[in-house]
């Protein structure tokens, strides 16, 4: 195990080194950032002063290498729009991004866990092949498009939920901006939640369907019945149990696809999350802000993409054995 | 695993009560509607309030920051100018309460006596020379300011502000001194630094800091996400003010998210008004649309010096009588946009009456035949595609008309990050740009666009066509130290006149300016101006 976390940090590491290249080399395409934070009519002498002072005429590898030394001591730079080090920016808005996917998670484990299951146990009963049909339609549709329509349902026509933004915010532990202690906050919560979820919702219905309508005619499953056991445990502990593997997995591999549907979210609701702050920063050439984003998110996934290794090898023995081959 | 089983059972539950819960709220909201006027009558304490709605919030609280309409809105709110501009384009007294020339570089102003800073110091002269200087310091305003020499204190409600040559807009630029509060900004801050520092990209004393003498004074913010602005009770034109107590500003980006928040009377102010959702604000009872002619020209530039043909005035002349520029108004700006034949909007000194839009595709056609270029040639084309009202379309549209007369186009838009360094470099052969006048005068649109570009004065800086004719510089140029308003006027239409015969430039339309408001707002109309500076301490609310 210990030989296996050390060949994976190594790999970690890597991977950070190779996001931060690429988010250099994205850095020239987005613009100039001080076009952003200067009127139009101000001289290009005065824009190429301080074009100089911020040490933007270097060539790139230098800029690069100047942000590595930094950045290995913490410092991922300064967001020239917000005058702030781009890592307080980001830092301030994580608790936004977490509480959205938080409670976005909840909804899908809710619902994509009975609904799966039921679709998978009953594949041809009305009700299941309604949710599979609706399912379908939830994935076609593009997140922004939901996020649009269900604004204009319960806020505009309906009058019923927040149109945008978080709401009462309280500070918890000192730094942390939550919206779930306040009310209003939870409402704010709801619709951007549902929106999110809109996209793993039906993926992770239609998976667990497919696992368990296989699952549940293997030679155990029959066998336990006919032990007697009640057919609930038979279901969730022999049937369900054994599905979570594909699960898990599945659900490692999609946060990448939950923080790019979380970006259009929060633009959407101008919900105050990372994602947000990097379309701006993206719209801003705010190049230094933009980088350590896509460093800080590069990080989050390496270390989520390692954790759920880790789990698996404790679900899966068998992933250990082949570890050490 | 039973235990799994109780939690997922007690977590639906839990989810299934906030849902309950929610229908309550909903039935309450129904009857929340009768009772209302009572509640309305209890809550007396809570202070009235703006919940408003725009693009993008202020940068910082330092106004000298950056030169931007944002910061502008800004400064008229926590801050006061000398003179202000009246919806009616008439200089009007702000802090100044008279002025008169003195010399022909010199001009007295009279101060208000018994302001206060928002920090309780006095308002003196004194601040008025502290704040010029400070402008002339700042890398945005500094441009702005050059024309001036600095200002004097007379006594301490009297400043004379000197100009290093005679200089016909002196008022119009005194429309953005706000003056800022000299004794609170001297001194070093707990950095070390000065107070009075300038910063862009960093931390400053003045960007979160602020002592004005506006109407409102910034109790709290939060950079992109909410501002509070309280308002100051020692205003000096407290009996003269609306009755709005504190504004909350919102940035909302998305368009359609910012017109969802207001018809949902989540907000009840927004700017700017997508031009697609004009019909639907104002067929929707509770809110109000407000729109005026706005003095921003969209125009496309063709670029003399890469292309010989645009250095033809016949082939010039046609692509103007090719742009339907009546039909971009129509069809893209849905009417939402005045037709233009000239830079200088209505109301400008410069603008004159019969320099009228030339759509006239048969004429487009036989100048193309005149100049010997009836089977047409192919050109690169650039457009921003965030930066104006629908600028993409526009430059699709445009595209599409000049085909018409066989001028191939190869069309790129970009988002404005990337988009100025583009146009700067002259990488296509037309380029669009829109352009409004600082100083709300004729003048600035030639100094900019139309005079020969000159790396030394600056001049023509924006002029990717490269036109360049003596006579409209000697203009322009004499313009300047014109004291004569009367004369001045003639010699800005006479340059008008000249770059509409050359066919200097294709012009479009002026953008329109709107707002929205919910219908608790009283005077909406009565706030605005040409200049997109609501006036909010005038507004009058529900």
């Amino acid at each position: 195990m210990f030989a296996f976390l050390i060949k994976r940090i190594a790999q970690a590491v890597l991977v950070m080194v190779i996001i931060s290249v690429l988010g250099f080399a994205v850095k020239q395409a987005v613009g100039d950032p001080l076009r952003g934070i200067t009127g139009i009519q101000v001289k290009e002498a005065e824009r190429e002063a301080l074009r100089e002072e911020l040490g933007l005429n270097d060539p790139l590898p230098v800029q690069w290498w100047r942000f590595m030394t930094q950045a290995a001591q913490g410092n991922l730079g300064q967001s020239f729009y917000y005058k702030k080090p781009a890592m307080e920016v980001i830092l301030s808005r994580a608790p936004a991004t977490l509480e959205l996917v938080f409670c976005s998670s909840i909804i899908v484990i809710l619902f994509s866990i009975p609904i799966g299951i039921y679709a998978g146990v009953k594949p041809n009963a009305k009700l299941a092949r309604f949710f599979m049909g609706a399912s379908i339609v939830g994935v076609s549709i593009p997140v922004f498009l939901t996020a649009i329509l269900l604004i204009y349902l319960f806020s505009v026509e309906l009058g019923w939920l927040p149109s945008y933004g978080r709401g009462e915010t309280q500070q918890l532990f000192g730094f942390w901006q939550s919206g779930l202690t306040t009310r209003d906050g939870l409402l704010h919560l709801i619709l951007p939640s549902v929106a999110l979820s809109s996209i793993m919702l039906p993926l992770f219905i239609r998976l667990i369907r497919a696992e368990m309508k296989e699952v549940m005619e293997t030679e155990f499953i029959k066998f336990a019945r006919a032990k007697g056991l009640k057919a609930w445990r038979v279901l969730i502990v022999h049937g369900f149990k054994n599905t979570l593997m594909p699960v898990i997995t599945v659900g490692g591999v999609q946060l990448g696809i939950m923080i790019a549907f979380t970006i259009l979210t929060e633009t959407v609701f101008q919900w105050q999350g990372m994602g947000f702050v990097f379309i701006e920063s993206v719209e801003r050439a705010d190049s230094s802000l933009m980088v350590a984003y896509m460093v800080f998110v590069g990080f989050i996934f390496v270390v989520v993409n390692t954790l759920v290794d880790v789990i698996y090898g404790l679900i899966n023995p068998m992933v250990r054995i082949t570890g050490r081959k | 695993m039973r235990k799994l089983w109780i939690v997922w059972a007690a977590m639906l539950a839990l989810l299934l009560l906030a849902g309950c819960g929610e229908e309550q709220k909903k039935e309450e909201a129904a009857e929340a509607t009768v009772e209302e006027v009572e509640v309305v009558e209890e809550a007396a304490d809570e202070p009235v309030t703006l919940r408003l709605a725009m693009d993008a919030d202020p940068v910082s609280l330092d106004p000298h920051v950056q030169l931007s309409g944002g910061m502008l809105q800004y400064s008229h709110i926590v801050y006061d100018p000398l003179v202000r501009w009246s919806q009616d384009m008439e200089i009007t007294p702000r802090l100044a309460e008279s002025w008169e020339r003195v010399d022909e570089l010199t001009m007295r102003f009279h101060l208000r006596e018994g302001v206060k800073f928002h920090s309780g110091n006095e308002f003196t002269a004194e601040d008025v020379v502290w704040t010029i200087e400070r402008l002339k310091r700042s890398p945005d305003f500094k441009g702005l300011f050059e024309p001036f020499a600095g200002a004097e204190v007379v006594d301490a409600h009297t400043v004379d502000i000197k100009t290093k040559k005679p200089y016909g807009l002196l008022l119009n630029m005194a429309t953005y001194i706000f003056p800022m509060d000299s004794e609170f900004y001297t001194g070093t801050d707990e950095k070390g630094e000065p107070k009075d520092a300038i910063s862009k990209t960093g931390w400053s004393f003045a960007n979160v800091n602020e002592s004005g003498t506006g109407p409102f004074y910034v109790e709290s913010f939060v950079p992109g996400q909410k501002w509070v602005l309280k308002r100051f009770n020692d205003y000096w034109g407290a009996d003269r003010i609306g009755n709005l107590e504190q504004i909350v500003l919102t940035p909302i980006k998305n368009n359609a998210t910012r017109v969802a928040a207001l018809l949902s009377g989540d907000v009840d102010f927004i700017m700017p008004v997508p031009p697609q959702d004009y019909q639907r604000i104002e067929d929707t009872s509770g809110v109000q649309l407000i729109s005026m002619p706005g003095a921003r020209i969209i125009t496309l530039q063709l670029n003399q010096e890469r292309r010989e043909e645009f250095a033809n005035p016949k082939v010039r002349q046609a692509i103007v009588h090719a742009i339907n520029n009546p039909g971009i108004v129509q069809k893209i700006m849905n009417g939402k946009a005045t037709v233009a034949g000239q830079n200088s909007p209505e109301g400008y000194d410069g603008h004159v009456p019969e320099l009228t839009p030339r759509y006239d595709l048969d004429k487009a056609k036989a100048l193309m035949e005149e100049a010997g270029y009836a089977d047409g040639f192919t050109v690169s084309m650039i457009a921003p595609n965030n930066r104006y009202v629908n600028d993409y379309k526009i430059a699709e549209a445009a595209a599409s008309m000049l085909a018409k007369i066989n001028i191939d186009v190869e069309l790129k838009t970009m988002p404005k990050a990337q988009y100025w360094n583009e146009f700067d470099e002259q990488v296509a052969d037309i380029q669009m740009i829109g352009w409004h006048s600082d100083t709300e005068d004729s003048a600035n649109f030639f100094e900019f666009l139309y005079m020969c570009p000159n790396k030394e004065t600056g001049y023509g800086q924006y002029n990717s066509g490269n036109y360049c004719n003596p006579k409209v510089d000697e203009l322009i140029l004499a313009s300047q130290t014109e004291t004569d308003l009367e004369k001045r006027a003639g010699m800005l239409k006479d340059a008008e006149r000249i770059v509409y015969n050359d066919a200097a430039f294709v012009p479009l339309h002026w953008q329109m300016l709107s707002w929205a408001g919910s219908d608790r707002l009283q005077n909406p109309g009565e706030i605005v101006n040409v200049m997109n500076f609501p006036y909010f301490a005038d507004l009058v609310i529900e």
